[in-house]
């Protein structure tokens, strides 16, 4: 029983939320998150694998091939997309909060009275 | 809550979270023994029913469209809101647009960098097309080949300046493709109803199996979306590209009430 493929998904997920717990930068809290999401694409493809099963495009395979399951790929290409998404709104908002109070120490964000 | 003790309750949470995970890992069919049918039964039916050959695509675009309706519009909806949290403040104006880091000028575009990005420009606009079109048939589809031609333009900008990037376009042109995007969608969906069968229903042609004019409907928003993410795609990137090079504070910064 292989087991190496749920333990990198687990692992990207628990080092991601360490990273979004202790990090002093915006930034880097971002990309912390992207590693949570990373490790649910692992997640759904290890689910869907079948040893042996070719990637389901029947381009140049009979369909009676064995394939690995089409169904979690699809969901994984939603996930990237949200994925996508959520950093690019809250890169957005991490650009503003510089602006507006010239850090990115999520800590001295707290202890301005004025933001 | 300092970062000490943070750490010490995420630490124990973390550990808790862990061990649970790891018995549902245990619980879950070993790697590389999936049974599930579902996933056989797609691939049969969309070969035969719906005459695509990439599976992905056909659940994405056919039998699952309707969530891929609303993962367009997520999108949409992401783009539309770094446009409104970026947007020019009443305190910003235009300053002198020049690549500046921490007030230290950037060095001008070496000729090996220009030379190459101009010459990638061409053929990655090109295979993104290609994967947009092909969606049906190989690995791709509107969103990895919108991803790609947005590349294509980044690449430009890799190559030159800022203007030479916004020369090409402008911002409501790529406002009205992502919206024609977004709508072709819709309106591809409601030929099905107009039809008088349901929402999002392949009712055009499908086609020989294998061909490029095949599949019905999903080549058709596979374009559309394709249109969308790239003109949504490029609508971000300048507008992330403006707040670092365009934009700069006019007045002193000021204290809000």
């Amino acid at each position: 029983m292989n087991l190496l493929p749920f333990g990198v998904a687990l692992w990207l997920f628990v080092v991601g939320l360490y990273g979004i717990v202790t990090s002093r930068n915006l930034l880097h809290q971002i990309i912390s998150l992207s590693v949570v999401q990373a490790s649910t694409y692992v997640l759904l493809l290890a689910v869907g694998y079948r040893t042996g099963g070719a990637a389901p495009v029947f381009a140049d395979i009979p369909t009676s091939r064995a394939t690995v399951d089409p169904i979690v790929q699809a969901l994984t290409l939603t996930d990237v997309v949200v994925g996508a998404t959520v950093s690019a709104l809250l890169l957005a908002v991490a650009v503003q909060i510089h602006k507006r109070t010239g850090t990115l120490d999520p800590e001295n964000l707290r202890r301005r009275p004025e933001s | 809550m300092t970062i000490r003790v943070r750490r010490v309750v995420f630490l124990i949470g973390v550990g808790l979270l862990a061990v649970m995970l790891a018995r549902s890992v245990g619980a879950l069919p070993h790697f590389g023994a999936y049974r599930g049918p579902y996933g056989d039964v797609v691939s049969r039916a969309s070969v035969s029913e719906r005459h695509i050959t990439d599976v992905v695509t056909a659940v994405n675009f056919d039998f699952r469209g309707f969530d891929t309706l609303g993962e367009e519009f997520i999108f949409f909806a992401a783009v539309l809101g770094v446009a409104l949290i970026l947007r020019p403040q009443t305190d910003e104006g235009v300053g002198h647009v020049i690549d500046c880091a921490t007030g230290r000028a950037v060095p001008p575009t070496s000729d090996a960098v220009r030379v190459l990005g101009l010459g990638l420009t061409p053929p990655t606009v090109l295979f993104g097309i290609y994967v947009v079109v092909h969606g049906h048939l190989t690995p791709g589809g509107g969103f990895q080949g919108g991803v790609i031609l947005a590349t294509g333009v980044l690449l430009i900008y890799l190559a030159g300046e800022f203007d030479d990037l916004h020369g090409l376009y402008s911002d409501s042109a790529l406002e009205r493709a992502e919206a024609v995007g977004a709508a072709g969608f819709i309106g591809l969906g409601l030929l099905g109803v107009i039809a008088g069968s349901v929402f999002l229903d392949n009712v055009l042609p499908l086609g020989r199996t294998g061909s490029v004019f095949s599949a019905g409907m999903v080549p058709l928003i596979n374009l559309s979306v394709g249109l969308e993410i790239a003109a949504g795609l490029v609508l971000l990137l300048t507008t992330f590209l403006r707040q670092t090079i365009v934009l700069r504070r006019i007045e002193s910064p000021a204290r809000r009430p």
